[in-house]
Order: structure tokens, then sequence, then C-alpha cells
């Protein structure tokens, strides 16, 4: 846990702060953006497995810190799921399980 | 050396879901293919051999794709331990094959800077390379096969190109290795998982100069092919075309089929002398077979639309599209592939859903397939709506007995998504897995690699719903036949059979749903197959050949049967678990009794209910 935050500042303190922070569970299609934390933070939400397992996933997946991304497509009923461009590949996921992904936006 | 030499190698195959390994097994092994599940698991083994110029037999083993070796679902941990040497009644591999789409190398460096820590012998076969190349994307093989310690192979599986250079490489490779190195993986947590994608950055950085020409086609075919409408329309429009291939383009083959063992049966009928070898022979094993090879037509185009879709990229984006639908009822994005299958059959459905990871959601797929109306279902509906429902027209435009097809086909997939919501609500509390899930790039299919695909599944489903029907039909043929009917009955003989007699004790339970004791009679042998009923129902009746003179049958059931009794029926239909081999199926694919226990219970009470309100309503409407 103290490696994690360890990361987080480091990160934090890398990237130049110039546009704001969204989680990827709130951003819109078209936005993109540069990924600043995956956070394996209690959110009361319920994604089948623990929070640490989701945040081990997403990394895995090639959700990690300093990856270009953008969010491509989102699904007809709820905007949910979303399909996004991280780096050179295209994934899936759903909000539910994107909020602990911190994207710092281009646009101002 | 030359002792070496002789002996056969070992060679696991590892790589990322889409990066061509199948096709590279295939181009290794020339698609033949020895496939078996691995002891104690459903996960499917497949493995082929390969001889080298110098003579030398290398075994080729094909791992289930994976991200990493941190495993999440049965086909993960035995890619994982079959890597780390750890799988019971499995050799370990004497060198690792890493394959890695050429085009897509991010994760892949991170897989195999895992691949390291195992300790054994690695070769990284860079596949899908022509592609890269048209991409003008440049890498530095020399420099990256230094990096990572392992040689690089490049190769186009698909047009056979490098696997020479491959097969030489694992070869030099088995011989080099002297000893192995320590055994060093363990799970990685999320800082080393950091690490590693931080190193291999580097190496991208290092070694990879980005695509002068990148994709541009998979972009623009998405944006058509994922649009929140034109998305949904389109996939619809596919579905629609599916099932009207897999519908009418099977009819001409199964009827072929259908002819060719009704022929043999004749056949074997004139040899044999008549008696009760030939009844086994004729209306047990040839009977059995025929209701098996029957559905091979349907579920040879079913298979081949979702190889097609597999192998262009499509069904990721289906799933992306049925998601938050499937997600509503408590079902995985992925459960639309098995489920979609159990249209033609539940048992080729059930056998795939091991795409999907989470156990319970498994299970919870495993449950309500059979609930999808399964062609087995169609003469059975065909018949009772023909011999009860008016032939007449609705609204200018719609057939009435189309309607009510099309309502029993409704009814089944509404009543799925209704038991998986209720499974997902109130006995397994709970969201389902995190669905994640690369989108891969668009790829034209390659013709050879998905009629190999073909064959394969089609002798995989073949041979094990064969294993499990064959046995059944003969019981059920068994349950039928004795014992006999004795001299100068008056009623057909399969009322003083086993069959009669369980038709004839369960019926007074069955009253209630409007079901007389010839329903109840043919439901017995029914749950051989579900199409069975309609023969069965032809010897109750004494109409001979029930399924040459449908109409004849079909007349006799509208003179006997009531409106209600023929509407229960069907909806009975709609629900019962009247088909053994798919109890059966459920039984190997869960490992356990429970499992085909749970979905009789289910099936069986549903069934109950469905046909007891239909029939009752039906009556008070003024139907009975």
């Amino acid at each position: 846990m103290n490696n994690l935050s360890m990361d987080r500042v480091t990160m934090a303190d890398a990237t130049p702060e110039v546009g704001i922070t969204v989680r990827l569970s709130d951003a819109s299609v078209g936005d993109r953006g540069v990924i600043v934390d995956v956070r394996a933070d209690l959110d009361g939400k319920d994604h089948g497995v623990d929070v640490e397992e989701l945040q081990r996933r997403l990394l895995e997946f090639g959700f990690v810190e300093g990856a270009r991304i953008e969010v491509i497509h989102e699904g007809a009923i709820g905007h949910d799921p979303i399909a996004v461009r991280l780096d050179d590949m295209r994934v899936a996921l759903r909000r539910r399980d994107a909020g602990e992904v911190i994207v710092l936006l281009d646009r101002p | 050396m030359s002792q070496a030499a002789l002996s056969p190698a070992r060679v696991a195959l590892v790589g990322n879901p889409n990066s061509g390994k199948t096709a590279l097994f295939n181009a290794l092994t020339g698609g033949r293919a020895k496939v078996a599940n691995y002891a104690g698991v459903t996960v499917e083994r497949k493995e082929g051999v390969v001889t080298t110029v110098t003579g030398r037999t290398i075994h080729v083993l094909d791992l289930p794709g994976t991200y990493s070796l941190r495993a999440r679902s049965p086909d993960e941990v035995v890619t994982r331990d079959a890597v780390l040497g750890q799988l019971a009644g499995e050799t370990p591999p004497d060198v690792i094959v890493c394959v890695a789409d050429a085009t897509n190398l991010r994760l892949v460096l991170r897989l195999i800077l895992e691949l390291k820590k195992v300790g054994r012998p690695l070769v990284l076969a860079l596949n899908m390379f022509d592609i890269a190349q048209r991409q003008g994307l440049r890498i530095d093989l020399e420099g990256l096969s230094r990096e990572i310690g392992a040689p690089i192979v490049t190769t186009v599986a698909t047009r056979k190109r490098g696997i020479e250079e491959l097969v030489a490489q694992i070869d030099a490779t088995t011989l080099a290795a002297a000893t192995l190195d320590a055994q060093t993986w363990r799970e990685p947590d999320a800082g080393e998982i950091r690490d590693a994608h931080r190193e291999a950055q580097r190496l991208m950085k290092a070694y990879v100069r980005p695509p002068e020409r990148p994709d541009t086609l998979t972009g623009k075919v998405d944006s058509v092919l994922l649009h929140p409408v034109w998305g949904l329309v389109i996939l619809l429009g596919l579905l629609l075309v599916m099932f009207q291939a897999v519908f009418t383009g099977a009819t001409p083959l199964m009827d072929l089929i259908d002819a060719a063992m009704t022929g043999l049966g004749g056949l074997v009928a004139q040899v044999l002398p008549e008696g009760l070898l030939r009844s086994l022979i004729v209306d047990g094993i040839v009977a059995g077979v025929g209701s098996v090879l029957v559905f091979l037509p349907q579920i040879l185009i079913l298979f081949f639309f979702i190889i097609m879709l597999e192998d262009s990229g499509y069904m990721a984006r289906a799933a992306f599209l049925m998601d938050k639908i499937m997600g509503g009822a408590g079902l995985h994005g992925r459960a639309f592939i098995p489920l979609l299958s159990s249209f033609a059959c539940a048992i080729p459905g059930i056998m795939s859903t091991r795409v999907i990871d989470n156990k319970r959601d498994r299970l919870t797929t495993i449950l309500v397939a059979p609930l999808m109306t399964c062609s087995a279902r169609i003469p059975v509906y065909t018949l009772i709506i023909g011999a009860v429902i008016p032939h007449r027209t609705v609204g200018g435009i719609f057939s009435l007995q189309g309607l009510v097809m099309f309502g029993l086909y409704a009814a089944g997939i509404l009543s799925a998504l209704g038991v998986s919501f209720v499974m997902r609500r109130f006995f397994w509390r709970g969201m389902s897995e995190p669905f994640m899930m690369e989108l891969p790039t668009y790829k034209k299919p390659d013709p050879t690699n998905v009629a190999r695909n073909l064959l394969m599944r089609g002798q995989i489903f073949m041979s094990r719903a064969g294993r499990i029907i064959l046995p059944l039909m003969v019981l059920v043929w068994f349950l039928s036949t004795f014992p006999y009917a004795p001299a100068g009955a008056t009623e057909p003989a399969i009322d003083y059979s086993f069959a009669g007699m369980i038709g004839h004790f369960i019926q007074p339970a069955l009253a209630p749903i409007g079901f007389n004791w010839q329903m109840s009679v043919a439901l017995v042998p029914g749950m051989a197959a579900r199409e069975v009923a309609v023969a069965a129902l032809g010897t109750v009746y004494a109409v001979g050949d029930a399924e040459a003179a449908t109409g004849g049958l079909s007349a006799r059931l509208a003179a006997q049967w009531s409106l209600a009794s023929g509407l229960s029926f069907l909806a009975w239909y709609v629900f019962a678990p009247q088909c053994v081999a798919t109890l059966g199926v459920v039984k190997r694919e869960t490992n356990s009794w429970l499992w085909p226990a749970v979905m009789f219970g289910y099936m069986i009470t549903l069934a109950y209910l469905a046909a007891l309100i239909v029939y009752q309503v039906t009556v008070a409407l003024g139907g009975g």
C-alpha cells in the first residue's frame, strides 16, 4: 500500500497541471488525456471482486499512469459501457469499473 | 547430442488473445490437433505434432490466451500451471513460445517479462509481421531480442511464413538449454505490474518505431459498427441473416441426413430378422445417431458464423453492444455468444460458456441456456401449432400461427433473462465480474483457418454429444420397448411398456395442466430429445410413421385435443427440461450432479406453472 501512494505522489508531481482531472467513469465521448492515477479506493460500488483486484486488472489491461487515453464510443443505454483508445489499443469496460482511473484531460 | 536430437521436444504456445496463436498452431501442426479435456477441469487441451527437418518430433501444446500469468479463469489457471510445469498429468514444456501480434506489442511485452521469471527457455514469435511491415512499423529485432534474452522469429501464420524458421529456432533452443534457470515467478502486486509496464514502455521506446501508416480502418468501421443506434441495427440485421442461414440453409442437408438414416434403418431391417436385435439397432442406435447427426448442418452453419465473427474481430463489438442488455439481467456481455449458440442447440451453447471467466457468471449462463428455443423444439412447435392454432391472418399481414411461433421464441428469451435476473438478485447477491475486453483491430478471416476450426468444432460436437446421446437413446428405447404388449392387446404396444407405465403413473399429476394420458406417455421418450415427442405422439396415436405423415398426426391431434391442451403443451415445451443430453452435458461441464439437478428442478417447476396458467386461463375463456 505504501508503495502505491508513493507512486501516486511521484506521478502527480511529474504531470504538469494543464487541464482538469476526471474519473474515467464520468468522461464523455471525445474526452482525451493522460491517465494520472489508478486507485484502489473503496467506492461503495460492487465490482464482483475487491478493489485491489480491480486495480490489478485495470493495470494489466494497460490502464497505467502515463498512458494516453481517449473515450471513443459508448453504449446506447445509459451511455454504458464505454470503449477507449488506450495508447495503441482499444478496450471496452463498464463505467462502474472505470471510476478508479483518473484522467488529466487535454482540454482546459 | 544425437541422443538429444532424437528425443521428442515439448513446446507450449502462450500469448494474448487475438495474437493469432491458433492460426500459428494450425500452421505449425498442419491443423491436425488432438483435442481433449485437462483432467478434472473443463478446459480444452489442444495438442499437435510437428517434425523438424532433422526428423525430430516436437509436441506443440496450444494454451488458452491470457494477458497475465495471474490466473482469473479456469482457462488461465491451466495456462499458468502448464507454463510453470505444475499441471497434474502434463509434462512441463521444454520451450515456451510466446506468440505476439507484432502490431500490438505493449501488453505482450509485460507478459514476456513475467514469462522470463518462469526460468524456462523462451522464443518470441512476432506474428502478423506482414501487417506490421505494411503499416511501416519498425522493430529492432536484434536489440529487443538481446534485452528480453530470447530469440525472436517473425511469422505470418496465415501465409505459413516464418514457420520453418520458428521450428528450427525451437529445435535449436531445446538443444542449447542444458539447465533451467530458477523459477522465480509469483503473483505480482499492483506496484510490480506498474514496474513491468514501465519496463515494457522503455522497451517500446527503445526498439519499436511507431507505424508510419497506422491502421485507420478499424476506427472508421467502428464509428459505424459501434454507433449507439446503427451499431445495434446492424447487429440485429446480422443476427437475422444468421438465423435465416441456420434455419433455411440447413434444411436440405438435414432432410438428406434424415433420409439417409431412414434408408439405413430400412436396410438394416431388411438384413436382420424381425426381433429384439433389429429393434435395438433400427429404433435405438440408428435413430439415436440420426438424432445427433441431423443437427450437425445447423451447428456447422452456426459455428461458421461464430468463427467468422470471432476471427474478423466483430464478436468483441457484439459483446460491447449487448453488454448493457445482458448486464441488466445479471449476465456477462460474453454470455451473448453461448446463448446465441443455444438457439441451434443448448449443448454447443453450454460447451462454449468456457469463454466466461467467473464461475457464477458461467453457471448462470449454463442454467438459462436451455431456455433459448433450440431447433429440436421446432418440430414440436410446428406440429402443435398446425394442429390447434387456426390458419388465419391477423392485422392484414401477420399469420396467427407465425405470431404464436414468435411468441414462443420471445417467451424463451424473456424467461432466460428473467431467470438469470432472479438468480443474481436473490441467490447470488453481488454484481458480476468487471467487464474488460480488448477490441481487436479488424482482420480478414483466413479461409483455411476458418475451415480447420469449423472441422474441429464439428468433430468435438459429434464425439461429445454422441457419447452422451447414444447411451441415453438406447435407455429410452429400452423403456419404450419392454415389457412387450400382451397377446391380443388393443392399445399400441408402447402403452404396455415402462414408458407407458410411467406416463400413466404421472398422468394424474398432469391432469390440472390438461394433459391426457397419450400426452403424458409421449413425454417419456421425449426426454431423449425434444423432437422425439413428435414420433412418440405418432406411436401412441398409432399413426404409423408420424414424421413422414405429420399431416395425418396433425389432423388427429386437431380432432382430439382442445385448444387449451394444445397451448398448455406448447407452454410446457418452452420450459420443460425435455432433453437428457443437455443435463448430461451440464454434469460434464460443472463436474457435479448438483447443477443438472437444479436445472431440472427449476425448469420443470416453471413448465408446470406456465402450462397450468395457460390451461386454466384458456379453459376459463372458453377454450377447453
